[in-house]
């Protein structure tokens, strides 16, 4: 088949302009979440939108709407749980984790109504994005690109040494809550993209290849970017050639690049 | 001189454990401080309560003449922590992305690493015969070499106050000689405080003008020449005072 003939349908120009924006907003957070090892946030917030989506889904909103907010809450109360009931972060991560699909399974099971569509997001598809959802993922993506790039050296310096950001006047609560916040946003436009069950994976896997290659800061998030990238658009031509989901081949790819990383990186 | 930093009836606990209890001082522009202390003393606590990384629980400190609560301009004061071994491996940063975050506390943001500011940083790292490594992953370097890494990180805001903690434990004896003489250096041509945390007694007596001797409260604070006599042993007059803190490696 035609890679210029597969361009031309419109589901597939939609997944081309959301796909990427939300594939570079994820690697560039992946690359600040697996350094500073807190990876699997991005699995605890996804299970989080789980039960977001079928609140949504239940009082009749666009699921969305109700998921960004919830989320960004979610992440807040993880950061706060860990600090004050004295809680590991892996423990608070699987705390809210918890509550967030236990809500989902509830709200579905009192409903009797939605579960296809509540369903349908656990495994997410690009190719069935709407219009009004690329454009509201295009933008959230530039939003969260652009605070990244505001507060680029104090996110850097903070995970890098925290006490030492201290010292240099840097408020480092405040940009661990900016952090979790951006993941939040980050997590539920990846649910379209790849569903729930594989959100994690958009945000750790580019992270993790480009740390196997990168001599400083910036060629990581960089090459995390382009990594994230490739896999996104090819993913999305090979799972309508090869009539494949779109998310696990996204997912794949993302894999398959973290080998060659690996490989290369071993062999060089 | 201008006192820069005093230290008022300081208290400092963990949970219902006291880390420091009641200790003042007051050190002014150009002093060279030896902090000496038993381990679990309150050195470190003592460094890390002045420069806001702990809450103190009574009594008060104020830099250049402000409450420390209130005090903002962190460029000038630089700091050398203790355990270099806390780099993460896995961490894709440059010697020079690393120095860089020293200037962070003088700018505003949108921050920005400006080419002056590189040119700075290759400056610094040419004096201290790094600039080879600048594009090197800190990971990929020795114990010694990421410590002078972190001096370079600390000195390249051309801070007033340098506080360094146990800081040449990871230097073999010639860049530990280096070392020490660039800090006599800036202490004498360019007026920097020195807060130096050691437990080389020997390093003390060559170097500073000052003693803060803490084991969770004051033990002493003035001059060295008042603790210990000109041409004794400094070793020999902590033995005296109860010293069983102190080990001397400096030869």
């Amino acid at each position: 088949m035609d890679i210029i003939q597969i361009l031309q349908y419109s589901f597939i120009q939609k997944a081309f302009i959301a796909g990427p924006f939300v594939a570079i907003a994820c690697s560039t957070l992946g690359i600040f979440l697996v350094l500073r090892k807190m990876s699997l946030i991005g699995d605890g917030l996804s299970h989080v939108s789980f039960g977001a989506i079928a609140l949504g889904l239940f009082f009749g909103f666009y699921p969305f709407y109700i998921a960004v907010p919830l989320v960004a809450l979610a992440s807040i109360a993880i950061l706060k749980i860990s600090e004050k009931a004295r809680v590991y972060g892996d423990a608070a991560i699987g705390i809210v984790s918890a509550v967030g699909i236990a809500g989902g399974a509830i709200l579905a099971s009192l409903s009797k109504g939605f579960n296809v569509d509540l369903f349908s997001y656990l495994f997410g598809n690009i190719l069935a994005i709407s219009g009004s959802e690329a454009v509201m993922s295009v933008i959230l993506s530039l939003v969260v690109l652009a605070v990244i790039a505001f507060f680029y050296w104090d996110l850097f310096s903070a995970t890098f040494d925290e006490e030492y950001a201290k010292t240099t006047g840097i408020k480092t609560d405040f940009i661990n809550t900016l952090l979790t916040v951006l993941t939040a946003i980050t997590v539920v436009l990846s649910v379209k993209v790849v569903g729930i069950m594989l959100v994690s994976a958009l945000l750790i896997l580019p992270a993790v290849t480009a740390l196997q290659v990168s001599k400083n800061f910036k060629t990581a998030l960089v090459l995390g970017g382009l990594f994230a990238l490739s896999s996104v658009l090819s993913g999305i031509i090979l799972s309508y050639i090869l009539d494949l989901p779109a998310g696990a081949t996204i997912v794949m790819l993302n894999a398959f690049f973290f080998a060659l990383a690996f490989v290369w990186k071993k062999i060089a | 001189m201008a006192t820069i930093i005093e230290v008022k009836n300081l208290s400092v606990r963990y949970g219902v454990s006291t880390a420091l209890q009641n200790v003042s001082c007051q050190i002014e522009q150009g002093d060279f401080v030896g902090l000496v202390g038993p381990n679990g003393g309150g050195k470190t606590t003592l460094a890390k309560t002045i420069l806001g990384l702990l809450s103190l629980h009574e009594g008060k400190i104020s830099l250049f003449g402000q409450d420390s609560a209130k005090f903002g301009e962190w460029q000038k004061i630089g700091y050398l922590p203790q355990k270099h071994t806390s780099i993460n491996p896995l961490f894709p940063a440059s010697v020079g992305e690393v120095v860089s975050l020293g200037l962070l506390s003088a700018k505003k943001r949108p921050k920005n690493i400006t080419t002056s500011d590189w040119q700075e940083i290759d400056a610094l790292l040419k004096d201290i015969g790094m600039i080879a490594l600048k594009g090197k992953l800190i990971s990929e370097l020795s114990g010694g070499q990421q410590q002078k890494v972190m001096l370079a990180r600390a000195l390249v805001s051309k801070p007033e106050i340098l506080i360094l903690d146990e800081p040449s434990t990871a230097l073999d004896p010639n860049s530990r000689k280096q070392f020490f003489a660039r800090l006599e250096k800036l202490n004498k041509e360019t007026k920097t405080t020195i807060i130096l945390i050691t437990h080389d007694t020997g390093y003390i007596g060559k170097y500073a003008n000052k003693l803060l001797y803490i084991d969770r409260e004051l033990i002493y604070f003035g001059k060295i020449a008042d603790f210990c006599p000109e041409g004794k042993d400094i070793a020999s007059c902590f033995e005296k005072k109860g010293g069983h803190i102190i080990w001397h490696q400096h030869s």
